[in-house]
């Protein structure tokens, strides 16, 4: 268990000076990498552990990035006076209260999201969440006018890098000899955030909110008999889920300096769910494998399969952006007619923890 | 245009819309009548079709310069239907048999899986930038007393109507229909009594795929676009005209998709003056989900559906 723990630390630990001598891509994916999986644990939350299929989960990340954005950009003070006499030197809100607050505001959407849906099953709620995860887009793409809050598709810039005292994330830093580049910085950044990701979800997985979770997703009706409070511990799912997306999208901000409603499209929805659909729906380590899988897969495609296509056919056959999206709609189809429970699903104790999406066990007589 | 005029405008560009959602709509409530599943894949079943059309009529036109507009759609729809037929029957069979009686969440995930591979196969063959679709029938503006249309306009209604009685009769009057309705409501029960389920599930599929195939050529005959991505929206509001409707009830989806057509055109046409300059046209999209939350909380069983007590 220590060997364990120890190997994989150090693994993390050196992966990405191996991967900054490949280059300054494959940090960049590698930070990426970590910021999915924390996006896919939040996501698990809803969908793994509570059974709530939720199609707009991506709005949360958007609800947290342009947070992060308004706060720590120049975009406020530009367009509204009042603020600019407030805050003379521009809006710089530390990244110790800016990320909370993002989680904070994506934690209240999640609540809002959830509160009408309550009675809602699993088609339905898909569908309705998908239409909250469009309408906030439309939104974030028409808010600027007549008062300019998200600059419409043009999106924020400037937003300030991560900023821990003296450290700025955004420059290369020296550490023993050894020259961190900006990128690498944020990687651990992430990584240790995307560990305490792990933490909690882990310690929530067997409190008794969790196991609320997964009683209301076995049987609703039942959960309720056995005296769990439905309505409470679906929006407290929602809620927390959002929370994770929220602070990592107030990361992404950071990181990217940037953001624009075209990056929170449903399509990014679908793939974080594909994530956890493909690594094992509401096992904490599926979903990792699944987070990492997808969001490295595609890169590695990307760098060998256009020179490759070159190489055999003359020309690129199939653009590497096509290729991107087949992979996450043949992994979904895939998974579900041959694995539905993931690459790496939950052990089973008796009961199988992901009845959601296989036929239980012990089957019962045909329908 | 006095206020009078612009309503009668109004109406008119909603019964057209309208028109086109309830073509679609009905291919969702009869497959979820039937197998209970919401066919994410619709929309760009529709999308096929309309890119389809493209590429027949583009053949026909270098192959026969000569061929007039109508003939043009003709063509363009006769290469559609098949062809989204076919797929529709593929997709069904390869992807949505083998999880018939899975849990309710494993068809839903492998629909959307089949809409994004759909998207990429579009993607693929036709290119990842929009494509014009033809002016195929006369363009010039016909006044129907306030308002103002165009043959295609006319078209949509015309055809739509045609097909949907064309609809009714089959399911009511007809063997098939018939057994539609049977296996709708108790599949086991039909087939002891001589109903094939998956022949019947096989046609309702490829019944909505025709329907959606001919809404995805008047589509991009009235947008005058066609491109991967175009079947979402439309099938995501199609969906919710169906649902407005009453799922399953298929006269509700034809009620629920011109009502959905009416309060889209009005909305946008009116929102403008209702929020004081705050909210434009371009948040037409938004009323359509809106009209959906609210439907689904409110009276989640619809216009003309029956009331369902709350399953778990």
């Amino acid at each position: 268990m220590l060997g364990a723990t120890v190997s994989i630390a150090l693994v993390l630990l050196v992966l990405p000076l191996v991967a900054g001598w490949l280059g300054p891509a494959w940090v960049r994916t590698l930070g990426f990498a970590a910021l999915y999986v924390m996006l896919a644990l939040g996501l698990n939350i809803v969908v793994g552990f509570a059974g709530l299929l939720d199609l707009g989960y991506i709005a949360f990340y958007a609800v947290g990035a342009y947070t992060f954005a308004l706060l720590g950009s120049p975009h406020l003070v530009q367009n509204f006076p009042a603020i600019a006499q407030l805050f003379p030197n521009g809006l710089h809100v530390p990244i110790w209260a800016a990320i909370p607050l993002g989680a904070a505001v994506a934690a209240g959407f999640g609540v809002l999201l959830g509160t009408p849906v309550l009675k809602l099953r699993g088609d339905y709620l898909a569908i309705v969440t998908l239409g909250f995860g469009e309408i906030i887009r439309i939104f974030l793409n028409n808010l600027n006018e007549p008062i300019n809050l998200t600059n419409g598709p043009q999106g924020i810039t400037l937003i300030d890098p991560v900023r821990i005292g003296e450290l700025r994330f955004d420059r290369a830093l020296s550490v023993a000899g050894l020259q961190l580049t900006s990128l690498q910085l944020y990687y651990y950044l992430f990584t240790v955030l995307a560990l305490l990701c792990v933490l909690v979800c882990a310690r929530l997985q067997d409190s008794r909110v969790g196991r609320a979770w997964m009683a209301i997703r076995e049987d609703e009706i039942a959960a309720k008999a056995m005296g769990i409070n439905v309505r409470n511990v679906k929006l407290l799912a929602f809620g927390l889920g959002a929370t994770f997306g929220g602070v990592s999208g107030s990361l992404f901000a950071a990181f990217q300096g940037f953001v624009s409603p075209e990056s929170f499209s449903l399509m990014e929805s679908i793939i974080v769910l594909s994530m956890i659909v493909l690594g094992g729906l509401g096992h904490i380590p599926g979903v990792i494998l699944g987070a990492v899988m997808l969001s490295v897969f595609p890169e590695l495609l990307r760098h060998s399969v256009g020179p490759l296509q070159t190489q055999l056919f003359g020309r690129t056959l199939i653009d590497t952006e096509v290729l991107r999206m087949l992979l996450y709609g043949a992994a979904l189809v895939v998974i579900m007619l041959y694995r539905p429970k993931g690459l790496w699903p939950a052990p089973q104790h008796g009961v199988a923890p992901s009845t959601i999406t296989s036929t239980p066990t012990q089957a019962s007589a045909d329908s | 245009m006095g206020s009078l005029d612009t309503f009668l405008q109004q109406v008119f560009n909603g019964l057209v819309l309208g028109s086109l959602y309830a073509l679609i709509a009905l291919g969702y409530t009869m497959v979820y009548g039937i197998v209970n599943l919401i066919n994410f894949a619709h929309g760009d079943v529709l999308m096929v079709g309309a890119l389809t059309a493209l590429s027949a009529i583009a053949a026909a036109q270098g192959f026969a310069p000569g061929i007039p507009g109508w003939g043009l759609m003709l063509i363009g729809m006769f290469a559609a239907v098949p062809v989204c037929v076919l797929l529709s029957l593929l997709i069904e069979r390869v992807a949505y048999r083998p999880l018939r009686h899975a849990p309710r969440l494993a068809p839903l995930i492998t629909a959307i899986g089949v809409s994004i591979l759909l998207q990429t196969l579009a993607m693929s063959v036709w290119g990842r930038n929009p494509r014009t679709f033809p002016q195929l029938l006369p363009s010039e503006p016909i006044v129907l007393g306030p308002a103002t249309a165009t043959v295609t306009k006319l078209l949509v209604i015309v055809l739509s109507a045609v097909i949907m009685v064309a609809l009714l009769i089959l399911v009511q009057r007809t063997r098939l229909g018939r057994a539609m309705r049977a296996t709708a409501e108790n599949a086991r029960v039909a087939s002891l009594m001589g109903v094939n389920p998956n022949a019947v599930i096989a046609a309702t599929f490829a019944i909505g795929a025709a329907l959606a195939a001919v809404a995805g050529v008047m589509y991009a005959a009235l947008y005058s676009v066609a491109h991967f991505y175009m079947g979402f929206i439309p099938g995501l509001k199609a969906f919710t005209a169906a649902v407005l409707g009453g799922i399953g009830n298929i006269p509700g989806a034809m009620i629920g998709g011109i009502l959905l057509g009416l309060i889209e055109a009005l909305g946008a046409g009116y929102i403008d003056q209702l929020s004081n300059g705050v909210f434009g046209s371009n948040y037409q999209d938004v009323f359509a989900f809106i009209v959906l939350c609210a439907v689904l909380i409110l009276r989640p069983s619809g216009l003309l559906g029956e009331r369902v007590a709350d399953r778990a």
